[in-house]
């Protein structure tokens, strides 16, 4: 638009000489650059806060999940030994002996603990095994630190724990994206899955999957014909229909997760009625939350709204005279509806399915606290890692994927929709 | 939405289907928020109708669970109403220190996410942005990255600048999150600004400040305002960040509520959602009438 206008300000090459000419267009040259840095001046306090307070949390993320923390540097001389170990058999007397001194130091410093839950994750067993290990150090061995450690614990006579521990003192580490994806790296280096009573990520990424696009399907399944009716009304009704949408759309999110936890729960109201209206029996009462139905239920509740606007924002442009000379011409009102009206649509369909189904797939609150066993999504392993296990690798690695998943989705939402997707109020 | 005279008996049948439907997702919508007023006046500890609310027995309601709101965590409860009382709720009581800490956190993050998210507004819809369709994606970004990776990736990165566990982080988080629909809505009314009405003002002998004052700013105040709505309605119902980040002195009203639903859930929380429920009705109105001002100004009255 501004260029346009600009455009037609400029003198025409004819009228003026070659001088002149060129003196002009600096100017406009300079403008328009003056146009440019005001720009950017004023959309600078915002890309730097964001830079730092957001794009840095989500670098520190990523490092996260690729990075061996202290491992390497608290047992800093035993990697360095270890380098020079080809990986087969037990490593030299030298190895056991740097590595005797890291753990004396390392049980001195209180830095330890880097090193126990590091190698616990991967080694059943290895808390109570470098327990075991630390006590007897204190003393020097008579026939060499070697002997002496595989004599306090056999496990240090397994050359599969020091392959282990070499991999473990790299700076940087696949294992945390492998083990997101239910993969390990085998002792010889090859990759396979883990066992089957091991393997949950991929299931849970598929179980997200799903019930996203679950949610998605019945947010566009109930919000389409509400949607086309809310454009039709006149706009007095409609303004007033519109608040009901409006008002789950800004009651807090744990307000509508309250309710449903109310409405759907054992001694619930919906059981209460059921039971008195004699639909169900006192004893076979409906489980109907704390599972994956609840999780399905309280999330199309939540996200209906996000399918309803754009829906409405999308039909509202659509003139009537449309479907009205189709029908005139003779088409019956499934036609008319299949061939003309929902064609017109589909930008909004596009707009609110994606939308729901991004903002789905990173749900937490709402299956956290309706969902069960059954109807936690990967979010819930995630803070279950960032919380409880405290495997921040494997946090940040499961937040990696879930985040280019995300991302790719709205890379595609804002290529159909043309970046203009995001509306509101 | 009169039907014609000539339509067919199915047609018809079809209709009224589709309005019984329609009115049924409206239900839906609306009953689950509207079911928790009643029984947050519950005099029981239930979460059900007790027979007695269902005949409308006085009895069988009662205040009890907002007075628990005032009271619990108050050093001297039974004492009698007074000035003391007040003060032992204002310093004491759990739900005020939490509604408390949710104003002061949401007010700030408001005031923030208007002044970054009006100036990034500005720029972006100014003529001599460039890419302006990749920054406004990365500036909106936020809204769409999960709660639970932004979150994570905080606790990492702001532990190191000693940010966690103080108010100052809790409002960063938040102004990262509630800027975005700053951005959104003040865009959105100064895309539809008639750009010659500045140079008017300019051809006119007015200053750039005094254009900006007197022409500019009037007109995108709605959007800066609704704008600010979204962003103290996102601050204030935000509880995932408040998880990762914050220690009990900063304990917002959600954090509070995800608490007490996850321990044990009491019809206290029930008085609160209805609070709350009040607070969100406020919020819509506003913004609704600030959306038909603008439609106003722009001339498209409705």
């Amino acid at each position: 638009m501004m260029s346009g206008m600009i455009a037609d300000t400029r003198p025409h090459a004819g009228e003026l000489d070659g001088v002149k000419r060129r003196r002009v267009l600096q100017q406009y040259r300079r403008s328009q650059r003056r146009d440019c840095l005001r720009a950017l001046a004023l959309v600078a306090p915002l890309c730097i806060f964001l830079l730092v307070m957001f794009g840095w949390p989500l670098v520190t993320m990523l490092t996260r999940a690729v990075s061996n923390d202290d491992f390497g540097a608290v047992l800093h001389r035993t990697s360095v030994a270890l380098a020079e170990w080809d990986g087969t058999g037990t490593p030299s007397e030298r190895v056991y002996a740097d590595f005797a001194a890291d753990l004396r130091q390392a049980h001195d410093e209180q830095t330890m603990g880097q090193v126990t839950s590091a190698l616990n994750f991967e080694w059943t067993g290895a808390r109570s095994l470098l327990m075991r290990t630390v006590r007897p150090l204190s003393t020097e061995p008579e026939n060499g630190w070697k002997e002496k450690l595989i004599e306090t614990a056999p496990d240090w006579g397994n050359p599969d724990l020091w392959v282990l521990i070499k991999r473990l003192t790299q700076p940087y580490t696949s294992r945390h994206f492998l083990a997101a994806l239910d993969l390990e790296q085998a002792v010889d280096g090859s990759i396979q899955g883990v066992g089957p009573e091991k393997a949950i990520y991929v299931t849970l990424f598929l179980r997200t999957l799903w019930v996203s696009a679950a949610v998605a399907g019945l947010c566009l399944l109930l919000g389409y014909p509400l949607a086309t009716l809310l454009a039709r009304l006149p706009l007095k009704t409609s303004n007033l229909l519109m608040m009901l949408v409006l008002l789950p759309f800004w009651t807090s999110l744990l307000v509508r997760t309250t309710s449903w936890i109310v409405l759907l729960q054992d001694n619930g109201v919906i059981n209460s009625m059921l039971v008195w209206l004699g639909l169900v029996s006192e004893g076979n009462r409906l489980s109907l939350i704390f599972n994956v139905t609840g999780t399905l239920i309280a999330m199309t509740h939540v996200l209906l709204p996000f399918m309803i606007l754009p829906l409405y924002s999308v039909m509202k442009s659509i003139p009537p005279s449309y479907v009205r000379a189709a029908l005139s011409l003779g088409a019956s009102p499934i036609t008319a509806f299949w061939r003309v009206y929902l064609p017109q649509t589909i930008p909004g369909v596009l707009a609110g399915t994606l939308m729901v189904f991004v903002l789905a797939v990173g749900y937490y609150i709402t299956p956290a606290l309706v969902g069960g066993q059954s109807g936690q999504l990967i979010s819930n392993i995630i803070a279950y890692h960032m919380q409880q296990s405290l495997n921040w690798g494997l946090a940040g690695a499961l937040g990696s994927l879930l985040l280019v998943g995300v991302l790719l989705v709205y890379w595609l939402f804002n290529r159909l929709t043309g970046g203009q997707g995001l509306r509101m109020g | 939405m009169a039907l014609p005279a000539h339509i067919s008996p199915m047609g018809r049948l079809a209709h009224y289907g589709y309005l019984i439907f329609c009115g049924s997702v409206l239900l839906f919508l609306i009953a689950p928020i509207l079911v928790i007023v009643p029984l947050s006046f519950n005099s029981a500890p239930y979460f059900t109708f007790s027979r007695e609310m269902l005949q409308l027995d006085l009895s069988a309601f009662s205040l009890r669970w907002y007075r628990d709101i005032v009271q619990n965590g108050m050093q001297n409860p039974n004492a009698s109403f007074g000035w003391s009382y007040l003060v032992d709720s204002w310093n004491n009581a759990q739900w005020i220190h939490s509604l408390k800490n949710s104003f002061v956190i949401a007010i700030a993050t408001t005031i923030l996410s208007m002044l970054l998210g009006t100036l990034a507004a500005l720029g972006l819809t100014s003529p001599g942005m460039p890419a302006r369709g990749l920054v406004t994606s990365l500036l909106i970004s936020p809204m769409i990255v999960p709660i639970i990776i932004t979150s994570a990736g905080m606790y990492f990165a702001f532990s190191t600048m000693g940010l966690t566990g103080t108010f100052a982080g809790l409002i960063i988080a938040h102004t990262v999150l509630g800027t975005p629909f700053v951005v959104i809505t003040v865009t959105a009314t100064l895309e539809g600004f008639d750009r010659n009405l500045i140079r008017a003002g300019l051809s006119l002998g007015a200053s750039p400040v005094r254009v900006f004052r007197s022409v500019i700013m009037p007109l995108i105040l709605p959007g800066v305002a609704s704008g600010g709505i979204f962003a103290f309605a996102t601050s204030f119902d935000e509880v995932v960040a408040v998880i990762f980040l914050a220690d009990y002195d900063q304990r917002t009203v959600p954090r509070q509520m995800w608490a007490g639903i996850r321990e044990q859930i009491s019809p206290t929380i029930l008085a609160m959602a209805t609070i709350l429920v009040l607070l969100s009705i406020g919020l819509l109105t506003i913004v609704e009438l600030l959306r038909r001002r603008t439609e106003r100004m722009r001339g498209t009255t409705l």
